[in-house]
């Protein structure tokens, strides 16, 4: 396993300004170059915002904690539905608040942070029984949980069941997606390096050895489940408020499956692995469109799963393994080379 | 009293189908330890067999019992081809992987049988021809009985038969038992364990190609995608009956074609597909080695 550098707390700072500046970086971008982008490149650069967020916060769970969860289309889908629901019941009752810029900003903030509660709501009513599972069992387990999930939306008559939920409103944007993608990638890369992210860790590495250790493992499981499900019913929310409608479809096994592909090929446990095949699936989607509508065949989920099962003979670990991009930067640049220099 | 002597003869027909897949399920398991989510979609591609089958010796007019063991029979030989080629090159190659990777690959294989179904066979629903058509349906009394069911059901039996006597009775039985008891040893007794591991899953496969055919006399309407709900249905009812167990596995399938049956009979039809997992997630809570299960105790 590689060791993670230990940060001291200067590091700390530094690295908070670091991520300030990926804030204010994503804002500038917002306000001066996204509307000169062409729709359709504009719709293809927020999915992707949309599948770094829930491929990082999957990576959470399948690669740092070492869980293999199949149901993470199922808390994206929880988070759409509540957030969509509020803001079309805000909506309908008070109609100006959508058109007005403060309160649609604090609307959308609000929907979203409780889309992302109700779904970590949801994961831990998920995860407190089936990670005691192993394995194989948690994978099922999680794949039914989220079958259930979409069975139970299909029944609910308030979200318009099998129908779908129509005209939510246009609220997502380049800033609010970019922003929550560096709040997730923040989020997560800071939570690994902490003693929490080390519990995690220990659990993926040796449930019987952290369990010696003193690691509770059910609580740690339990925990990044529930923060991988809030991230995920965020990146729903976010979802839904661009695409303006929902339909219990969107979120089935294939959604799950999609996500778990980009945590494999980008390396399970490597956070730039996954934002790095997130980009790249999401943009080759796009990219073999022409080839499907030419032969009228969707060759995407067989080059998908062709993709997995060679992934899995010939490169296990992903592209990355555990690697993140700092362990490729020169040795100048990197703490780690700093941190081997004698210290005088 | 009618309505339920009629839930009764569905379930027990949709239960054997389910059993016939969760043998295979089982099976593979009690000798892998490896849930093989592929094995859905080699019911699904039994079907198909059946399908062209049927049609390519024009099975689709002429109705006869001779007519149904032929495709049956190249079902269960087309599937067992299938699945010796899945075992061969997509999970010997990592044998000695973490189970993660190779569960990971059982999913891609599945998803990859499901998708290159529908680029070979399209993805519209096709009708399966009616190879056995009884010219009336049996009557006792006021209740119908539809013999197909009947039919489907006696096959099913058959086949767990042959398999008991299979695994119980003959020297290539033994092996298995030896090699799901102990993988190690079994080898070092002389033993071919990648051999056994081949006929296990062709069996298995075997199996999951005749149910294929079986549901199309039933619902004679399938699809690529078909194989995905049973074949996870299946999976529930092996591990409700104790994974790696045989008669759990039927038991287990019986009880939930019948639950599922009376489910959608008498209360909500929607929740159909939950239901499966409910179970599921009770059975994992509550008794985790299922009805018929032993426990296993993991070593260091």
């Amino acid at each position: 396993m590689n060791s993670l550098p230990v940060e001291n707390r200067r590091h700390g700072v530094k690295t908070l300004l670091g991520w300030m500046g990926a804030l204010t970086l994503v804002w500038v971008f917002h306000f001066f170059v996204a509307n000169e982008i062409d729709p359709y490149y504009f719709a293809i650069i927020i999915y992707a915002g949309v599948n770094i967020i829930l491929a990082v916060s999957l990576n959470l769970v399948n690669g740092f904690t070492g869980q293999f969860s199949m149901g993470h289309a199922g808390f994206m889908s929880v988070g759409g539905y509540v957030a969509a629901y509020l803001t079309t019941t805000c909506e309908t009752t008070h109609p100006h608040w959508i058109n007005d810029p403060y309160y649609s900003f604090f609307l959308l903030f609000g929907a979203l942070i409780t889309g992302g509660i109700v779904a970590s709501g949801v994961g831990y009513l998920v995860g407190l029984p089936s990670l005691r599972l192993k394995g194989d069992y948690l994978a099922i387990v999680t794949l039914g949980f989220g079958e259930i999930i979409r069975v139970i939306v299909l029944n609910l008559d308030v979200v318009g069941g099998a129908r779908g939920l129509p005209n939510i409103p246009p609220l997502t944007h380049f800033g609010w997606v970019y922003s929550f993608v560096v709040l997730t990638i923040f989020t997560i890369w800071r939570l690994v390096r902490s003693a929490h992210g080390r519990a995690f860790l220990s659990v993926r590495e040796d449930e019987i050895a952290a369990e010696a250790m003193g690691v509770n493992t059910t609580k740690a499981k339990v925990r990044a489940f529930v923060i991988g499900a809030f991230f995920a019913g965020i990146a729903g929310g976010l979802f839904a408020h661009y695409l303006r409608y929902l339909n219990p479809q969107t979120f089935d096994f294939n959604r799950s499956f999609e996500i778990i592909i980009m945590v494999v090929l980008g390396g399970m446990g490597s956070i730039t692995g996954s934002v790095v095949a997130a980009v790249f699936l999401t943009v080759i989607r796009e990219a073999l469109r022409p080839l499907q509508e030419l032969t009228k065949i969707d060759f995407r989920m067989v080059i998908y799963s062709l993709m997995l099962i060679i992934l899995m003979l010939t490169r296990p670990n992903g592209l990355l393994g555990t690697r993140e991009y700092t362990d490729f930067l020169p040795k100048w640049l990197s703490r780690k080379g700093r941190a081997r220099e004698p210290s005088v | 009293m009618l309505e339920l002597v009629q839930h009764l003869v569905n379930g027990l027909s949709i239960g054997s189908i389910y059993a016939l897949i969760a043998l295979g399920y089982t099976m593979v398991f009690g000798i892998l330890q490896l849930i093989n989510f592929a094995h859905g979609d080699v019911y699904m591609l039994g079907a198909f067999i059946g399908l062209y089958t049927a049609r390519f010796f024009g099975f689709g007019q002429a109705s006869s019992i001779g007519a149904l063991l032929v495709t049956l029979i190249a079902s269960m030989i087309g599937c067992a081809c299938a699945g010796f080629l899945i075992e061969r090159f997509a999970y010997r190659p990592l044998r000695k992987s973490p189970r993660i990777n190779v569960l990971i690959t059982a999913v891609g294989v599945s998803l990859f049988l499901e998708f290159s179904g529908q680029l070979l066979f399209g993805s519209d629903p096709k009708f399966f021809p009616q190879l056995f058509q009884p010219s009336v349906d049996w009557s006792i009394g006021e209740l119908k009985i539809n013999p197909i069911q009947i039919f489907v059901f006696i096959i099913s039996l058959i086949l767990m038969g042959v398999l008991q006597t299979i695994i119980f009775h003959t020297r290539l039985g033994r092996a298995m038992r030896a090699v799901s008891f102990n993988h190690d040893l079994a080898s070092l007794m002389g033993i071919p364990t990648d051999r056994v591991i081949s006929y296990t899953f062709m069996l298995g496969s075997a199996l999951a190609g005749a149910a294929g055919v079986l549901v199309g006399l039933t619902y004679p309407k399938i699809d690529p995608l078909m194989g995905t709900m049973p074949g996870l249905k299946a999976f529930v009812a092996a591990v409700l009956g104790g994974i790696g167990n045989i008669t759990g596995a039927v038991v287990g399938a019986i009880f939930l074609g019948l639950a599922e049956e009376f489910l959608v009979g008498y209360w909500a039809s929607t929740y159909r597909d939950a239901l499966a997992f409910a179970i599921l997630i009770l059975i994992l809570l509550f008794k985790p080695t299922g009805l018929f299960g032993t426990r296993r105790t993991e070593k260091v």
